[in-house]
């Protein structure tokens, strides 16, 4: 390797690993043309190739989207209406004996169900503090290929939330469902426009399953540090179409 | 075992194969990680295109490595973050104290990362009075054992559950929990109690990174356990400590090898997390860090690229070569002394250590071919060992014995009829000698080979007898048998 310290000027270390690079390379730092062509590669960001199991007609991805999650040992319970969401997490609760306190994402959608007619729940809206036990939020989308869920973080989704608590609760809708993961990105690149480009959001989660370990002898443990267990509840929004 | 000691590599393999509990331990690998592999590959027909097409890509990125640098720090900052280029491990472990020391840093929660490894994070912190607190779950086993990492991506893979068991009594006992956990998930349950404050206590989360993308200055972890969003989410600082051959061109590009890596690492579908972080936290975000760095490691990097060993900056640290692999499957990852280890540790380490001191490394592959038929970008992992071999031996770093050796069977090699001669006389002798077993205990000049098995006694003829004679009867118009 070369020595930075060696010259009469020390080079910064982006002046010597981009030279080392460029000198590896024979050839000095790209021309405009060349630049252009790449920056051209970037601004058109192609899909490389999507696996068919994540083409094909909505009705099949949503199928496809529960039978993978179910794999990745996440419960899901199909409803018919937003209205029924805090009923189905209530139920949920019960039926595993888990707490019923319960931290919402401070999200205008998820906040505005009627979580007073559960008179068992007691909700509050913010990011998950350590004593937080179970967690609802919505997710962005969902990728049927592998029973993915896709989350940003903002002012509407704590990250603290897929995380800190024990039990994390997914309230999506069945349009949210979509074959690949490229859709993901190109309904983000959309809603999150900014002049020709995009802004990302601080984070994105994509989230398949409950937390897991094999690192004691290679048996599978769930709850390592996140979640020890994933509930979905579907929103069946789409009756009648497709 | 005397750990990180490439030069006693022979030393440490009997020391290993002796080792009852490595054994259990590593047969435990082979039964699991490679039938899990397989299935998951088969269950997606487009697996071995899409394996092409990302090492493609790889190599569009190294022909293009200070474009797509230069790119994903332009991105990275407009986001807020910051790049630290760092040439040498001196210089990244300074990068980190420098920023661990803005904020007085007590306590630093670490996600996996193997270039933390490479470049001893760990200890450099603990020498500067920062205490790392590892959170990965095999990390957390290894740190409490004080050993290094023996599997890329499974670091405690050589304990038996028992010795984890003994392990937490151990260092758990004075936190209160007295009771010996022999249960699984009582044990991942302790462990996951005892790190919980730790997250939040923290004043500085420091991950790895798997893929850097150039278009959105973002850097991804891939992960199952949640430990590394934890890390990368509770403290006020988060820092990225990763390599430059890490960035790919675009988010598309990055999904490539997301589909390509779990199935090649553990045989998932998908692993649970896969986290896609950008800057620091918005002006608006309820959570996340206040400030986001990534460290850019180069240590011997930028010369791989256009020399023979190219291809190896193609890996994307699956571990399917190792688990694959029957050498390192016999005597686990310390025994190769190094932070890489298994047929991927075999290539790298010679560029990032010299193969002086890592000749033993590349000799310890029978290059049977498995790993390079299971990497997912195609690196052709016995070719790079070979020339790793050719390199040492020019470099005269071969002892003289087997200099020799070697000159002796190269004398033979260009006589084929005396090698004939000689074939023929070894195998009759070595028959005579293994008449009443059909093996041999022991052979002079082989006792490296025979200490560990048996030679079965040759039967029949030499291979180039038996050659002679199928082209014999494939002339009279036989078959093939
Ligand atoms: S060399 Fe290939 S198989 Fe081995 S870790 Fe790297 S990508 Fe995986």
């Amino acid at each position: 390797m070369k020595d930075a310290k060696t010259g009469p000027v020390k080079k910064s270390g982006r002046e010597t690993i981009l030279g080392a690079i460029r000198q590896s390379l024979g050839r000095p730092a790209l021309s405009a043309d060349a630049r252009h062509e790449l920056d051209d590669h970037i601004a058109k960001h192609r899909a490389n190739l999507v696996p068919a199991r994540g083409k094909g007609e909505h009705a099949a991805q949503v199928e496809r989207f529960q039978e993978m999650a179910r794999a990745a040992a996440c419960t899901v319970e199909l409803v018919a209406s937003e209205a029924a969401v805090p009923g189905a997490v209530a139920d949920y609760l019960r039926a595993n004996n888990l707490p019923t306190r319960v931290t919402l994402a401070p999200d205008d959608w998820l906040g505005g169900l009627d979580w007073n007619s559960q008179s068992l729940l007691e909700t509050r809206q913010g990011a998950a503090g350590i004593n937080d036990l179970v967690s609802v939020t919505p997710a962005f989308a969902a990728v049927a290929e592998t029973g993915t869920l896709v989350a940003f973080s903002g002012k509407t989704h704590p990250t603290t939330l897929n995380f800190v608590p024990d039990y994390h609760v997914v309230a999506l809708r069945t349009s949210q469902v979509v074959g690949a993961y490229e859709e993901v990105w190109a309904r983000l690149r959309k809603v999150n426009k900014q002049g020709r480009g995009f802004t990302m959001p601080r984070t994105v989660n994509m989230i398949t399953g409950p937390s897991r370990t094999a690192d004691i002898a290679l048996t599978l443990e769930l709850g390592a540090h996140g979640p020890r267990s994933l509930h979905i509840v579907l929103i069946d929004d789409q009756a009648g179409q497709d | 075992m005397e750990f990180m000691n490439p030069g006693i590599f022979k030393e440490n393999a009997r020391a290993a194969l002796a080792d009852q509990d490595l054994r259990s331990a590593m047969a435990m690998l082979n039964a699991g990680m490679v039938p899990n592999r397989q299935a998951a590959v088969d269950r997606l027909p487009e697996f071995a295109q899409l394996s092409r097409r990302g090492r493609e890509l790889k190599d569009h990125v190294l022909g293009n490595l200070d474009f797509y640098l230069e790119c994903f720090e332009r991105n990275c900052k407009a986001a807020g973050g910051h790049v630290h280029w760092c040439t040498t491990p001196e210089d990244a472990q300074e990068a980190v104290l420098k920023i661990c020391r803005s904020v007085n840093a007590k306590t630093v929660t670490k996600g996996k990362s193997m270039i933390a490894e490479e470049i001893h994070l760990n200890e450099f912190l603990e020498k500067h009075n920062i205490e790392p607190v590892e959170t990965d779950l095999g990390e957390y086993i290894i740190q409490l054992a004080k050993e290094p990492p023996s599997h890329i991506i499974g670091p405690a893979i050589h304990k038996t559950k028992d010795q984890v068991s003994d392990l937490f009594l151990e260092h758990h006992a004075k936190l209160g929990r007295t009771e010996r956990q022999t249960d699984p998930q009582k044990m991942v349950n302790e462990a996951r109690e005892i790190l919980r404050q730790k997250y939040f206590d923290a004043d500085v989360g420091i991950t790895g990174a798997n893929y850097l993308i150039a278009e959105t200055g973002s850097s991804i972890i891939v992960t199952n356990e949640g430990n590394g969003d934890l890390t990368q989410t509770l403290p006020k600082i988060h820092i990225v400590v990763t390599s430059l051959e890490k960035v790919v061109p675009t988010l598309e590009d990055a999904t490539t090898f997301l589909r390509l890596l779990a199935r090649s690492a553990t045989g998932q579908e998908f692993s649970a997390y896969t986290t896609i972080s950008t800057g620091p936290r918005r002006p608006d975000d309820v959570d996340g860090p206040g400030e986001y760095h990534v460290i850019l490691l180069d240590n011997g990097r930028s010369t791989m690229l256009g020399s023979e060993v190219q291809d190896m900056l193609r890996c994307i640290r699956c571990g399917a070569c190792m688990n694959h692999c029957p050498v390192y499957q016999s005597v686990g990852g310390h025994t190769y002394g190094t932070v890489y280890v298994g047929p991927m540790g075999a290539v790298l380490s010679p560029a990032l250590l010299g193969v002086s001191d890592t000749r033993h490394l590349p000799c310890a592959s029978t290059l049977c071919g498995r790993c390079e038929e299971v990497c997912p970008v195609a690196i052709p992992l016995p070719r790079l060992l070979r020339q790793w071999r050719e390199r040492s031996f020019e470099a005269g770093d071969v002892p003289a014995l087997e200099r020799w050796g070697l000159s002796f069977w190269a004398f033979f090699a260009r006589r084929p009829w005396l090698y004939d001669l000689g074939a023929r006389l070894a195998v009759r002798g070595l028959r005579y000698l293994g008449r009443r077993q059909g093996r041999l205990r022991k052979l002079w000049f082989a006792g490296g080979w025979t200490d560990g098995r048996d030679l079965p006694a040759p039967e029949g003829q030499t291979f180039q007898e038996r050659w002679r004679r199928q082209q014999r009867v494939l002339r009279r118009g036989g078959g093939m048998r």
